[in-house]
């Protein structure tokens, strides 16, 4: 494969940079938590190509702890949600201004 | 041959990520999550990473997307979603800011100082030294190897991470009741 690394990094920013771009333009909380996933999916790509290009396994590893502690992120957000959802009836961020008030 | 895959697989990756970021239904944007983890693992395997290409479809597009779209589908949101243009202030900002980020991200590979590129190193197939740098390899064994050796203590607080988050899961999402 030719393709450098700095394809793949270039990759990985541009990811990062769309899923910042969801989390300030949408109202939904589950789109918004969807799109910090893609933010920590561009990071793990960069890490997974650095790793390769560098030769070692370490990136490779953190990547790997990096999933695991995504996931039990997204168990624990889920349920926030939900008891958010419980409480007020609403996940739209732009009705959730009960501390502005 | 790789090089055409790795373009296609971008081009997906990024294409299926706005479309997620744009979808005004949540549940389509769960499906374009989806493709965009996927193709992701696609190019793990590009990356000669085979574990961690399935470990991210078993976990990223298999559980995690799964309990999104159940969360997504047991809240039903979805009924007040149009307005996603109607916010000028909000999408000039965002627009604005996406904008910065990629020029930001750009100007590393564009110009005169871009970043130097490197090349791939050669696979060891089996690996046989111990010490600090483990070298890069596409057998499963050398995740173990590292898991149990150079990263014992995370591993560990991982594991026990896990734990915490299934009880503090239960704790969430436990209903109060009104007599205690």
């Amino acid at each position: 494969m030719t393709v450098g690394l700095n394809a793949f990094i270039l990759l990985a920013g541009l990811l990062f940079a769309i899923g910042m771009f969801g989390v300030i333009l949408r109202k939904n909380t589950l789109v918004i938590y969807m799109s910090l996933e893609l933010m920590l999916n561009g990071v793990i790509l960069a890490l997974v190509a650095f790793s390769r290009y560098n030769g070692t396994m370490d990136g490779n590893l953190f990547v790997f702890f990096i999933i695991t502690v995504a996931a039990a992120e997204v168990a624990l957000g889920l349920a926030i949600i939900v008891a958010l959802f419980r409480l007020r009836q609403s996940v739209m961020v732009d009705q959730l201004t009960s501390l502005s008030r | 041959m790789t090089d055409i895959l790795f373009y296609i697989f971008a081009a997906i990756t990024l294409i299926s990520a706005l479309l997620m970021v744009v979808s005004p239904n949540a549940v389509n944007g769960a499906i374009c999550m989806i493709i965009c983890f996927v193709t992701t693992a696609a190019l793990f395997v590009l990356l000669e990473a085979y574990f961690l290409a399935v470990i991210q479809v078993l976990v990223y597009a298999g559980a995690v997307m799964v309990l999104f779209l159940f969360i997504i589908m047991l809240l039903d949101v979805n009924k007040d979603t149009s307005d996603l243009l109607k916010d000028k202030m909000t999408l000039g900002a965002s627009i604005t800011g996406f904008t910065l980020l990629v020029i930001l991200i750009g100007s590393a590979f564009a110009g005169g100082q871009h970043l130097p590129e490197t090349a791939l190193l050669p696979v060891i197939e089996n690996p046989t030294g111990e010490g600090a740098g483990i070298p890069f390899t596409t057998s499963a064994k050398s995740f173990g190897y590292s898991l149990f050796t150079k990263y014992m203590l995370p591993f560990q607080v991982t594991g026990f991470l896990l734990l915490a988050a299934m009880i503090g899961v239960i704790v969430v999402s436990k209903k109060h009741s009104e007599n205690s």
